[in-house]
């Protein structure tokens, strides 16, 4: 490892890397306590209606099975809804599994199995009947456009569009224009891990929770609140998370069902999900955008108006930030925008990787490109033209936004000035080729984060903070902060994350755990080393040096001055002066009241500018991306490989977005159909090109205590449109319904 | 999965004595999944991979027998069917992964069964899966789905790659059953679903695919295996297409073609390849062609694009093949 290269901006190779290729990271169905049991979940074949009957019988006769689990049997757990409401808040009434008779989406848990071994579970997991009362149910999103609605409680982080000038007039007065429906199929999260939980009832009375989730502190308080256990009870762990993508925002069914199982059967339970199984839960609501844009003859935006609705459940009301970001980012004088919610007979849609920007973003881009071709200009001049300089919805400047760079870095990196005009002009063999481009923009949040950091006698540092680490490098990051604010090499630094008993760290999501959770861990390393350095000024065993103020820690050792000649100690031997084993520090990270001020003055926003190439076979309906380079303006990089490893990896999502991602919803039965790796596609190697990332320098003192934006989600924004406008650079036509399948 | 029974015989006549629920295992690739996903639910699971037919072999008249144990990685790997039958080592690459290649077999890879979403899923009504239930992908999501020799009763395609290239080949399947052994030609081996689409080819009770001859053919580089699927690696076909010409002096002499993808068993239409026949290359030849494969084609709600799809892909194919340009399976750009 190299040792030296490990401050903050440094291209740190993951510290947790070892462990997880050999097989060391323990994930949620990994620990392996004696008498464990494993439950299996029996889905719902109907997508609204009651269980008459559950025949278990042949369930219960194959040897090995301890109990079936159904609302008939259960343990009694909380009696009001309110009691399994989760930390994202979703207003509506929270599903409740196995709470009653009633069935309200297809793939519903009706029973779990517990038997001594997966395959008797399983085995008998599949022979188990239910008799289901069917009532009529609508899974179609066309036929739930006709219901869309703005439920009367939104979610707490939705941010409702504003209205400026008069856009249906000036649509109606500009002379080039151009409208039309937009369309994402919905996407399924599919994690390479799968959703599990192990539960071990512990000696002493506790429950031990091993669960794939992005936020243990919010299943702790989940799973204490709806089971009806007080809050010391349950330990939450996560130290690992094979990927999440949002699908671990909520806490999902199976922790609640393997809590259950092991409170009913007073052993270790675990639950793991089929790859099937994963669609029966959370996804990326469908979305249609129906956008409306007007300009003058010099290519002047003047009229913008949208209007989108996103599917929701028929029981709680989820909302995305769909349809505000072309009005943040365009000078447009005279914008509106409108947003609902269309229930259907599903579980709730969910975050899902950039939530709401992935899609709004996107669709948006796609219809400015045909708005600057209508116009004749250049894609990258018409954005130039239009963009604005601050938050043009809420009349906000930026804390800060370093677009206009990105774009210059990025077309110039790409080549773009050598970009023809027209459509259809670039040829080679049977291809067509085709330039597109796009912006990105998401939110750069913050959130009040804590975070302990620990001196101990051998000299070593210890960080801990019940942040998660799903994949992204916060492991990572995190020690890097700490190595630079304690001035310790990060081969001395231990850090512990992933488990709710540690200092309190909000949900991971939203791209905030970088700037947040990196702001507690260095105010953390800063007073514990100004704890550390007070203690021994004043403790009177310590030699007169370590008394003057010149004595700092740098590089892992104690620094003074002794009779005029510089002097090192190691922590090892400064700490035994103290007489102490460790000392420790915990600190919060908030935004204070300058930072309060600040957000209610300035837009927070990270951006980004995509370009991409395809080549088009026309005839065959063929695209391949050949070029994607993505120029992010995001604040201070932490480390430049793991943040570039955080924007490839969804620029592929995007690809998929664009090209190939749609779960398909059979509407006769609400069930999505295509429900495996091998019919839900994914990118492949074959579709991924080399992908340049690029990061443009942008200093801001005033997003987050350490000028951090966060990474993990602005590389979705964007590049899904980049493609998709390249494909009409190439071909000359249009598509507006993602994903743009081969043969279409 | 549900609880069964196993056993790894060493001799054909003992692995031939089967009962209604037994199932032959090979790679496991298919047959595996399909227990986990409890659509195949055999009592007993008969390995054959003690069995000795795993080698691949020089045929007297210049053909080559295929063991159907000798896995597809293998199988396209080998330098004799790489000089003699490019386009079935073309066909191979282009299914699966090579992870999946490596073990799956090419007796299997003739037995697999179809990836209609509804036979996958067990709560879903399916005539190929249970008998007389029903079809679930009809007016359904069934884009992927076959257009050519459908029934009423289903309308699932067979996904193979490998199988649309034997076809073209006019390759023959060696038997061993208990009544003895016998060869099927590979077109004739697999069944239109009809009445019956839980019977997917004329495999008797007991019978072992032992081996896959492959008759001498002399295309040159004049084949090609083109594959259209919805992402450029690691997806079954939409449209996929393997095509030999025997050509001499700028004329066809004899056509082979198969599709892949469509039809609900690789689909050959001896009338369109004899079309070909001491026909020159030309648009409306390949057009006619096209035409006359595709003829009788039925689309349900979402597989309407694969007709419009088809007719380009074969003259594409077909240019292809006449031009002694075969599609590459590393190269995704399409000649
Ligand atoms: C994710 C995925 C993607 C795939 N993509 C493609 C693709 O793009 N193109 C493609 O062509 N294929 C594809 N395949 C299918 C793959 O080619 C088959 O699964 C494989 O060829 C089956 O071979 P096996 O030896 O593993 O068969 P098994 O799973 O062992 O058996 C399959 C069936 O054949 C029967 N069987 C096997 N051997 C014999 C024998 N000698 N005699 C009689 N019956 C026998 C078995 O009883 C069983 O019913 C894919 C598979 C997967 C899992
Ligand atoms: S098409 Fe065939 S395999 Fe698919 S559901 Fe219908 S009967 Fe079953």
């Amino acid at each position: 490892m190299n040792v030296i290269s490990a401050k903050i901006g440094q291209p740190v190779s993951r510290i947790d890397g070892f462990a997880k290729v050999t097989g060391q990271a323990k994930y949620a169905a990994e620990p392996h306590p004696p008498g464990l049991l494993y439950g299996v979940i029996v889905n719902s074949l109907i997508a609204r209606g009651r269980i008459e009957a559950i025949h278990d019988e042949a369930a219960r006769a194959v040897p090995g099975v301890i109990e079936v689990m159904t609302h008939h049997n259960r343990p009694h757990t909380a009696l009001f809804e309110k009691s399994y409401v989760d930390g994202l808040g979703v207003p509506g009434s929270p599903y409740r599994p196995l709470h009653d008779a009633e069935i309200r989406f297809n793939g519903q848990p009706v029973a779990v199995v517990f038997a001594e071994t997966f395959e008797a579970a399983r085995e008998a997991a599949m022979l188990i009947q239910v008799d289901y009362e069917r009532w009529p149910h609508n899974a179609d999103f066309d036929a739930a456009l006709y219901q869309k609605y703005m439920p009367s409680k939104t979610r707490s982080n939705y941010v409702p569009p504003k209205t400026r000038g008069n856009a249906s007039e000036a649509y109606a007065l500009n002379p080039i224009k151009i409208e039309g429906r937009f369309h994402l199929a919905p996407e399924h999260h599919n994690p390479m891990e799968m959703h599990a939980t192990t539960v071990i009832p512990e000696e002493d009375g506790t429950l031990t929770v091993w669960d794939k989730t992005q936020g243990p502190q919010a299943v702790q308080t989940y799973l204490a609140s709806a089971l009806s256990l007080s809050g010391k009870k349950v330990r939450v762990r996560n130290p690992y998370v094979g990927g999440a993508f949002g699908s671990g925002l909520r806490a999902q069914h199976n922790v609640f069902l393997a809590a259950l199982g092991a409170e009913m059967l007073k052993r270790p339970v675990r639950v793991t999900l089929t790859r099937p199984q994963m669609f029966t839960h959370v996804f990326r609501p469908e979305a249609v955008m129906d956008i409306a844009l007007a300009a003058d003859r010099d290519g002047t935006l003047q009229s913008i108006i949208v209007e989108g609705v996103t599917d929701t459940s028929r029981f709680e009301h989820n909302m995305e930030n769909l349809v505000i970001w072309g009005l943040i980012g365009y000078k447009c004088p005279n914008a509106t925008a409108d947003y609902k919610i269309a229930p259907r007979d599903t579980y709730t849609s969910s975050d899902m990787r950039a939530p709401g920007a992935a899609t709004g973003v996107n669709l948006f881009e796609m219809a400015i490109d045909e708005l600057a071709w209508a116009c004749r200009m250049d894609p990258l001049a018409f954005r130039r033209h239009n963009y604005s300089d601050i938050d043009a919805m809420h009349n906000m400047p930026f804390t800060s936004n370093a677009l206009r760079e990105a774009l210059l870095l990025g077309a110039e990196r790409f080549g773009w000035n050598e970009r023809p005009l027209a459509p259809r002009s670039l040829r080679d063999g049977k291809e067509l080729i085709g330039w597109g481009m796009a912006t990105g923009i998401w939110d750069a949040m913050f959130s009040p984060t804590s975070a302990r950091a620990r001196l101990t006698s051998d000299g070593r540092l210890h960080i801990a903070t019940a942040a998660s680490d799903i994949g992204t490098g916060t492991y990572t990051i995190l020690v890097q902060t700490a190595s630079e604010a304690f001035s310790m090499p990060i081969d001395r630094i231990d850090i512990e994350l992933g488990d709710s008993t540690l200092p309190e760290c909000p949900t991971e999501g939203g791209s905030w755990t970088a700037a947040s959770a990196g702001a507690a861990v260095w105010l953390a390393c800063q007073s514990l080393c100004e704890q550390f350095l007070k203690l021994l000024k004043k403790n009177k065993n310590t030699p007169d040096w370590m008394k003057q103020d010149e004595i700092t820690v740098a590089e892992g050792e104690l620094h003074g001055v002794r009779n005029g000649s510089p002097v090192a100690l190691s922590l090892q031997d400064a700490l035994s002066f103290i007489g102490q084993d460790s000392i420790e520090a915990e600190e919060t990270a908030k935004p204070g009241l300058r930072g309060k001020i600040s957000e209610m003055r300035k837009a927070r926003f990270t951006h980004s500018a995509v370009f991409c190439e395809v080549r088009v076979d026309e005839d065959l309906g063929i695209v391949r991306v050949t070029r994607l380079v993505n120029a992010v303006a995001a604040g201070r990089i932490m480390n430049p490989k793991t943040a570039a490893s955080q924007v490839r990896g969804a620029m592929v999502m995007a690809t998929g977005m664009a090209l190939h991602e749609e779960s398909l919803m059979d509407e006769r039965y609400g069930r999505f159909m295509n429900h495996n790796f091998a019919e839900y596609h994914v990118p492949s190697h074959a579709d991924i090109p080399e992908m340049d990332v690029l990061f443009v320098d942008e200093k801001d003192k005033e997003i987050s205590p350490l000028g951090v934006k966060g990474v993990g989600e602005i590389g979705m924004c964007g590049t899904a449109a980049a493609i998709a406008n390249a494909i009409f650079h190439a071909t000359g036509k249009r598509h507006r319904n993602l994903p743009i399948m081969s043969g279409a | 999965m549900r609880n069964f029974s196993y056993s790894r015989p060493g001799t054909f006549d003992e692995a031939c004595r089967v009962t209604e629920h037994t199932r032959f295992l090979a790679g496991g690739t298919n047959l595996i999944d399909l227990m986990k996903s409890d659509v195949e639910r055999p009592a007993h699971v008969t390995d054959l991979k003690s069995l000795s037919m795993n080698q691949i072999e020089e045929l007297p008249d210049g053909g080559l027998r295929l063991g159907a144990l000798a896995t597809n990685a293998d199988t396209s790997a080998h330098p004799l069917v790489i000089r003699h039958f490019p386009v079935l080592a073309s066909a191979i690459l282009a299914g699966a992964s090579p992870q999946i290649r490596n073990v799956a077999t090419n007796g299997g890879n003739l037995n697999q069964r179809t990836r209609c979403h509804y036979f996958y899923d067990p709560d879903m009504v399916c005539n190929k899966r249970s008998p007389g239930t029903g079809c679930s992908a009809r007016g359904g999501r069934n884009r992927i789905m076959a257009v050519l020799g459908t029934s009423e009763a289903c309308i699932a395609t067979f996904p193979s790659d490998m199988c649309v290239a034997l076809a073209a080949l006019n390759a023959t399947v060696n038997l061993h059953g208990p009544k003895g052994e016998r060869s099927v030609a590979l077109r004739d081996y697999h069944r239109l679903p009809g009445e019956a689409p839980w019977i997917d080819n004329v495999l008797q009770p007991g019978e072992i695919v032992t081996s896959i001859d492959l008759p001498s053919v002399s295309f040159g580089e004049h084949y090609t295996y083109l594959k259209i699927r919805d992402r450029l690696s690691f997806a079954f076909s939409i449209v996929s297409v393997a095509v030999g010409l025997e050509m001499e002096s700028g004329l066809i002499r004899r056509g082979y073609l198969a599709l892949g993808g469509v039809g609900t068993k690789p689909w050959c239409v001896p009338e369109a390849e004899a079309l070909m026949k001491d026909k020159p290359p030309s648009h409306s030849l390949f057009r006619d062609v096209a035409e006359r494969i595709l003829e009788g084609a039925v689309v349900d709600r979402d597989n309407a694009a694969k007709l419009k799809l088809a007719p380009r892909v074969i003259e594409r194919a077909l240019w292809q093949a006449a031009e002694g340009t075969p599609q590459s399976q590393t190269c995704k750009t399409i000649r």
